[in-house]
């Protein structure tokens, strides 16, 4: 199951021209660029591992796809990696666009899990199947 | 979430087209802004014939290339890296920064920036230190010029577990596999990047262009001293001017001398000296006072008594 997560995950995936045309305009607008990867792919998962610093000082974006590249070289197939921007104006000081460039070659997706509490009420909660695995082993 | 939304792909550019079509390359020239470039690297900088010339040329292999390309005629990007060699202060740092534009203007890099290394910015002081360090400035240059100072330094025949080595292996890669996404320009004496070249044949190989830079001559560098006053609102008095032809004679035969280097350090003390004979005088100053420099402030000078001129100055009495 495909996950989607941040922006354009409906659309097909991005090809290296087209991240390197976003990465460009976060650039442009001045915010820091950032490359993250993880495996577990719960929606809850907010913060993913840093492939290096942020990049506030690399004015073109060939220098984001140089980090991009070598962060596929060490994990991908195996990894999420996402590239994400964040805008340290005052006041936005947060993240200002998100996308997935890189997913595992299969996405087992994720269980429904129902919980019987209070009598017969439910609680509902999803779980990975790959996160049953230790991290590091699970794609 | 911001993004950019793709933008239809533009026309093709015209096909060859048996002669009829033609582009207008001296158009081509002052569109590109390359024409006010050049012009303002002949106003701006003395002398530096040969320099300029090789500019005008490299200027001009480009505008064509860009031509060609657009007739379909030739698809690979020409490697654009070079060397600039010569002694301190004749103006290698200086060039590099219009080179970067000059190249900007042509679209054979996408920024224009000049980011300025020496071996320590490249090279570590441990294993496993040297691979990021090196790949961080790479990062920090692309789409702009990577100017390496003294590249000499990289290379250490002494050592043979120099950390250099690896730093030579990622730029040599980097050269090779993204001649779209950065320009190097190596610097140095022309002796030592000689036996450099030497020595590194992977470098000979991806660097297309060697510029030299000649020293100045004495007129030259009174001429470049002229300009950097001019550029900081200052002037030499009459004598002050005979006292700075005298000054640079003196200068040039003296060990450490560093071309337009020495000439910029002479006026920053010579300013200096003019600052605190203005306030030991004790009287209300003019504007021509504050922008003139008498032959005193150059005449204070070390050089005059044989020693070499450097900081900090005599007191100026
Ligand atoms: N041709 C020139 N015209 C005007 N100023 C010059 C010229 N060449 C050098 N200079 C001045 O001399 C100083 C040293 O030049 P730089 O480019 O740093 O030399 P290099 O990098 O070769 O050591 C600079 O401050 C520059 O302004
Ligand atoms: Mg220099």
């Amino acid at each position: 199951m495909r996950i989607t997560q941040g922006a354009f995950s409906f659309l097909p995936d991005l090809d290296d021209g087209q991240i390197t045309r976003q990465v460009q305009y976060c650039i442009d607008k001045g915010w820091a660029v950032n490359i993250e990867f993880t495996d577990d792919p719960h929606p809850r998962n907010t913060y993913w591992e840093m492939w290096g610093m942020p990049m506030f000082d690399v004015p073109d974006a060939a220098g984001v796809m140089f980090e991009l590249n070598a962060c596929r070289k060490a994990h991908a197939g195996r990894n999420y990696i996402r590239v994400s921007a964040f805008d340290s104006t005052h006041t936005w000081e947060s993240l200002r666009l998100s996308f997935i460039t890189d997913r595992p070659a299969d996405e087992p997706g994720f269980a429904l899990d129902r919980q019987e509490v209070d009598g017969r009420s439910i609680r509902y909660t999803t779980r990975a199947y790959a996160a049953d695995r230790p991290e590091g082993a699970r794609y | 979430m911001e993004a950019v939304i793709d933008t239809p792909p533009t026309a093709p550019l015209a096909a060859p087209d048996g002669g009829e079509q033609a582009i207008d390359l001296r158009a081509e020239f002052t569109e590109s802004g390359l024409a006010r470039v050049l012009d303002e690297l002949d106003t701006d900088l003395v002398g530096l014939v040969p320099v300029k010339q090789r500019l005008r040329e490299i200027g001009a292999l480009l505008l064509v290339d860009r031509a060609r390309a657009r007739f379909g005629l030739q698809a690979v990007s020409p490697t654009l890296h070079m060397s600039f060699t010569g002694n301190p202060g004749t103006g290698k740092t200086t060039v590099a920064l219009r080179m970067a534009e000059i190249l900007h203007r042509l679209g054979y890099v996408r920024k224009g920036h000049l980011v300025t290394v020496t071996r320590d910015d490249l090279v570590g002081q441990y294993i496993g230190h040297t691979a990021p360090k090196t790949k961080e400035v790479l990062k920090r240059a692309m789409g702009g010029v990577l100017f390496i100072d003294e590249a000499y330094y990289l290379y250490r025949p002494e050592n043979e577990r120099d950390y250099g080595q690896e730093a030579i292996e990622i730029l040599l890669q980097v050269m090779e596999n993204q001649r779209d996404d950065l320009v190097v320009i190596l610097a140095g004496y022309a002796d030592r990047m000689e036996r450099f070249f030497t020595a590194n044949p992977g470098f000979r190989s991806r660097v297309a262009h060697h510029i030299d830079f000649p020293d100045y001559t004495g007129g030259e560098l009174e001429a470049i001293g002229a300009r950097i006053l001019d550029g900081m609102n200052y002037r030499l008095s009459p004598a002050a001017e005979e006292a700075f032809h005298r000054y640079v004679e003196l200068r040039m035969a003296q060990p450490h001398f560093a071309n337009g280097r020495s000439v910029r350090n002479a006026l920053d003390r010579a300013r200096l000296r003019q600052a605190n004979r203005l306030f030991a005088s004790e009287r209300p100053v003019t504007a021509g006072d504050l922008t003139t420099i008498e032959a005193e402030d150059i005449l204070a000078s070390r050089v005059f008594s044989g020693g070499i001129d450097s900081y900090p100055p005599l007191p100026a009495r």
